[in-house]
């Protein structure tokens, strides 16, 4: 039996309970998500292409609960604030395991123009506009999003009307709490209108103490024509926590989207990118960077679709693996048949640090069409000897050498990120990261790891 | 914008000519000889397994071997992951044994069907005594069958065996028993059990301590009866301190129907022994529209058991309809050398999944992958390549570059690697590239008075150079020559 068939029961049991605790407009969508995982059978395991390192069957089989009835959890938001990012002043909302709630400076001084609310009520307020993007993406396309759709009763939207350009960054902190094995399952959607730009913060925490947690989130985010979008993903969570974030992007004519992905602790993790580029003079950026040590697994997938002609694409991936610790990336740059002028490039660094670390990388091309310019590399080693003896002769003791070469390792991915006073931050949550503290942010008292 | 859009996309008019061209080659060794066979009955179960074996005369282990590989193969899909579009092929309407049909076993080369020395002439293939001493000794293989080998008593001074595989079995039982199987086992793919249970005949070589092997062996696989598969199977083992370059060729007629190629290659290498294989396959590819040719599925693997061995994989693709093949090292030995040099030329509606394997199990290994993707006409043309390294291999190196060259703009090339490391002391590094033949590279030959034909053929040769470099010289002539013919117009 495939621990997809629970959720199936878990679903046709609780039909009634789940539709009646979220609006219609996400309600309507769930029948085509039922036959889709019926049609699936079961999630993907380890000898499916794509998920060597990590099963998603076995992420998926423990006996989850599933906050159906919408039982709230209490947590002090003012103290989560203080997850808020120094010296950056941004709009903050948190979401506790899917529901959304704003902080009083969202509310505040949220522009004209620009909306971040929740899901659920937003679905309700203007259904039409929910209905129009929700899932149009996602599409069901494998086993977690199917999941993702049939079991969502809330999340976040982020909507900037045509030609506004936010200034301040959206920062939303996703905290997994729980007091019992639970999987949270939020669906994000941003909808950037023409011409309009901004930048997005999530970070992931968990308060979910010793307890198994399973985040289970879909994000789908349009960018129409002209719209430029700066997204950054951090992982901050516990080794108790297995997190499925699957990011479906599509891009129209002239639009920007710059992904940055964080994993500093994580227990097993699985991020997807998939990004469609539709119109021509696109630009995508992804950078993204992962740490782990002990027994976290940490397996990235991205796939590039060039469906239109002149855009650009660069992607590149970064893994600095400790312990135990198991990496992988799946790669794939795809160029349709008229996509001509397409320049794409991927690129992935991995460092292994202990002998029992391990890698798996696959970083793809699959080409239709003659004039275009694409490469991709990838390389796993270790430090440079060279240059840490370099650095040794110079006077740096060695554990210091190690510590510089591994940061400046990372600098590349830091640098690409968008949000001025988040680099500087990121920088130092990775220092406090490779000298073997945990990350803990800063003067944090929202208790995240404890 | 539209009228801008037009003028960008355009290429200038002789080199879309040119590229037109290559659509034009033909292949050149599609004769079919008139060569009475002895085929059987089409169909595949354990009686025609066991009538394999008897046909053969082999001894019961042999049968036993091929009864567990079938059995085994029943149990098996036809794998489906490899990016080929694979129509479905009917296993049993095929015949799985065409050899060519002789009284008794030639004893001289005067009393061979002149017809078959025929084929070979064509061929080009230095059979006959006369010719022998251009230094080759030659194995060759019609529908799966050995025809006659070469130079036999000369290489047999120096204690070098090399013969066909089914003379091995009688008069090398021992030999043959300890290493078949050995790398490739029947379990290890649907075609590797497929050949292991049909195999009819193929090549054999073992190269005793300390003995570096004096000329080029050489294979040549041709299939011709209609309505055969060919599978053959060629077993190398090079003892300690020993050397070997080996040779293979294939060819086969031109028909509409497809033909199933399914072959496997072992290679022991012992310790500080160096093997070289190349491989010049040609197999007829089909005609312009896609229809015939040979689908070429074909399991190659060395295995680098001994410390300080090598061994050295050279192939040029060109033909084959269908081309489903990833010579492999595993690299037991501590301080064991892989390499791999690849030129796969597509066309057509020709598809190619190819690629290699190196699997680094001992300390300090090393590997080099090149390879050299061409794409042209409507084909598809795939890199598929694994690195792996063992927990315990420390100190590994491998270098990979994979290259793609595409000629028209309905061509597709793809890069499919993994790499898998499991230790932290391994370096591994991977590129890949892909474009089509620059612009200005041929802007500055025009401008330089040569004619944008030879220019791409100047392209090209500089491109794929790398790897003919690698080949014996009396392949890399012939590798020119088959470049200049499936892309002929552009090339050459």
């Amino acid at each position: 039996m495939s621990s997809i068939d629970q959720y199936i029961s878990l679903y046709e049991h609780n039909r009634e309970t789940i539709d009646s605790h979220a609006p219609h407009a996400l309600n309507r969508i769930r029948p085509d998500a039922l036959s889709a995982l019926k049609r699936f059978g079961r999630f993907p395991g380890k000898r499916d292409e794509g998920y060597t390192k990590l099963s998603l069957e076995d992420m998926f089989a423990p006996d989850f609960g599933v906050n159906i009835t919408r039982v709230p959890f209490a947590v002090d938001v003012a103290l989560s604030f203080r997850c808020d990012v120094p010296n950056v002043s941004t709009l903050l909302g948190v979401v506790v395991n899917d529901s959304f709630r704003p902080t009083a400076t969202l509310l505040k001084n949220c522009p004209e123009g620009v909306t971040v609310e929740s899901l659920a009520s937003l679905a309700e307020s203007d259904p039409d506009f929910v209905e129009a993007y929700l899932g149009k993406l996602s599409n069901n396309r494998d086993a977690a999003a199917a999941l993702n759709t049939l079991l969502m009763q809330d999340g976040v939207v982020v909507r900037v009307k045509s030609g506004v350009k936010l200034d301040k960054a959206i920062q939303i902190v996703n905290i997994f709490n729980a007091s019992a094995d639970l999987m949270g399952v939020r669906r994000v959607l941003v909808v950037l209108e023409a011409d309009a730009s901004a930048r997005l913060l999530f970070c992931d925490h968990s308060q979910s103490g010793d307890f198994k947690y399973l985040s289970s989130q879909v994000t789908e985010i349009f960018l129409h024509r002209g719209a430029s979008l700066d997204f950054c993903d951090i992982e901050e969570s516990t080794e108790q926590t297995s997190r499925i974030a699957q990011l479906f992007v599509s891009q129209e004519e002239g639009s920007n989207l710059t992904v940055n992905g964080t994993s500093l602790t994580v227990g097993t993790t699985r991020n997807e990118y998939h990004v469609d580029i539709t119109g021509e003079h696109c630009d995508t950026e992804l950078a993204v960077m992962a740490i782990a040590d002990n027994n976290q697994i940490i397996d990235n997938s991205a796939r590039i679709n060039h469906l239109a002609s002149r855009s650009h694409s660069n992607q590149l991936f970064k893994y600095l693996l400790d312990d135990h610790s198991q990496g992988a990336f799946e790669g794939l740059i795809y160029v349709a048949p008229d996509a001509v002028h397409t320049e794409a490039y991927q690129s992935d660094r991995n460092l292994l640090a202990s002998t029992d670390a391990r890698m798996h990388t696959a970083p793809q091309l699959e080409i239709y069409c003659d004039d275009v310019k694409c490469s991709h590399g990838a390389a796993t080693g270790q430090l440079d000897q060279n240059a840490l003896f370099y650095m040794q002769t110079r006077g740096v003791p060695r554990a210091e050498a190690r510590m510089m070469l591994m940061q400046a390792f990372m600098a590349d991915v830091i640098d690409r990120v968008a949000i001025d006073g988040l680099r500087d931050r990121l920088r130092h949550l990775v220092e406090r990261r490779l000298s073997g503290e945990h990350a803990v942010c800063g003067d944090c008292a929202a208790s995240c790891h404890n | 914008m539209s009228q801008d859009k037009d003028i960008t996309n355009k290429r200038p008019a002789d080199t879309d000519d040119v590229i037109r061209d290559v659509t034009g080659s033909e292949y050149k060794y599609g004769f079919v000889s008139d060569i009475d066979s002895d085929i059987i009955e089409r169909g595949l179960n354990e009686d025609v397994v066991r009538l394999i074996s008897k046909k053969k005369g082999e001894p019961e282990w042999l049968l036993d071997f091929r009864l567990k590989a079938f059995r085994y193969w029943e149990t098996l899909k036809m794998p489906t992951w490899a990016h080929l579009d694979i129509p479905p092929i009917d296993y049993q309407a095929i015949s799985y044994y065409a050899a060519p049909k002789k009284k008794e076993s030639p004893k001289s080369l005067d009393e061979v069907d002149p017809q078959l020395l025929d084929t070979f002439n064509r061929l080009g293939i230095p059979l006959e005594e006369q010719k022998a001493l251009s230094g080759m000794a030659v194995d060759a293989v019609m529908d799966s069958v050995s025809v006659k080998t070469t130079h036999r008593e000369k290489l047999a001074e120096l204690g070098i065996i090399f013969c066909s595989f089914s003379e091995a079995v009688k008069d090398y039982p021992d030999l043959v028993r300890k290493y078949l199987g050995k790398v490739v086992s029947y379990r290890d793919n649907f075609f590797a059990a497929l050949n292991s249970a049909v195999f009819s005949d193929g090549s054999f070589v073992y190269i005793p301590k300390g003995v570096r092997c004096p000329m080029e062996l050489s294979t040549y696989f041709r299939i011709n009866a209609s309505g055969t598969g060919q599978f053959e199977r060629t077993l190398i083992v090079a003892d300690d301190d020993s050397y070997v370059s080996y040779l293979e060729g294939c060819t086969a007629p031109m028909r509409d129907e497809n033909q199933l190629h399914a072959a496997i290659v072992e290679i022991i290498v012992e310790e500080r022994a160096e093997v070289k294989y190349s491989t010049v396959q040609n197999w007829y590819a089909g005609d312009k529209d896609g229809k015939g040719g040979v689908y070429n599925f074909v399991t190659k693997r060395g295995l680098c058991r001994g410390d300080f061995s090598k061994i050295s994989w050279t192939q040029v693709e060109t033909g084959s309809a269908i081309t489903w093949k990833y010579p492999g090292c595993i690299l037991a030995g501590e301080g064991s050398v892989g390499e791999f040099y690849s030129v796969a030329v597509t066309n057509n509606f020709q598809q190619a999944d190819t690629g290699t394997k190196m699997i680094h199990i001992g300390k300090n290994s090393r590997s080099t992958i090149v390879s050299k993707g061409i794409s042209a006409g409507h084909s598809q043309n795939s890199y598929r390549g694994l690195v792996s390294v063992a927990p315990d291999a420390s100190g590994v190196r491998n270098y990979t570059q994979c290259d793609s060259l595409l000629l028209s703009s309905t061509c597709g090339a793809h890069t499919f690697p993994y790499i898998d490391v499991k230790n932290d002391t391994a370096i591994v590094e991977h590129e890949a590239t892909t474009s089509k033949i620059s612009e200005d590279q041929l802007f500055y030959c025009n401008q330089r008075g040569i004619p944008t034909e030879e220019a791409v053929a100047l392209i090209v040769n500089g491109y794929a150079k790398e790897v003919m470099n690698k080949l014996p010289m009396e392949f890399a002539v012939e590798a020119q020559k088959l470049l200049s013919i499936t892309l002929e117009g552009s090339v050459g």
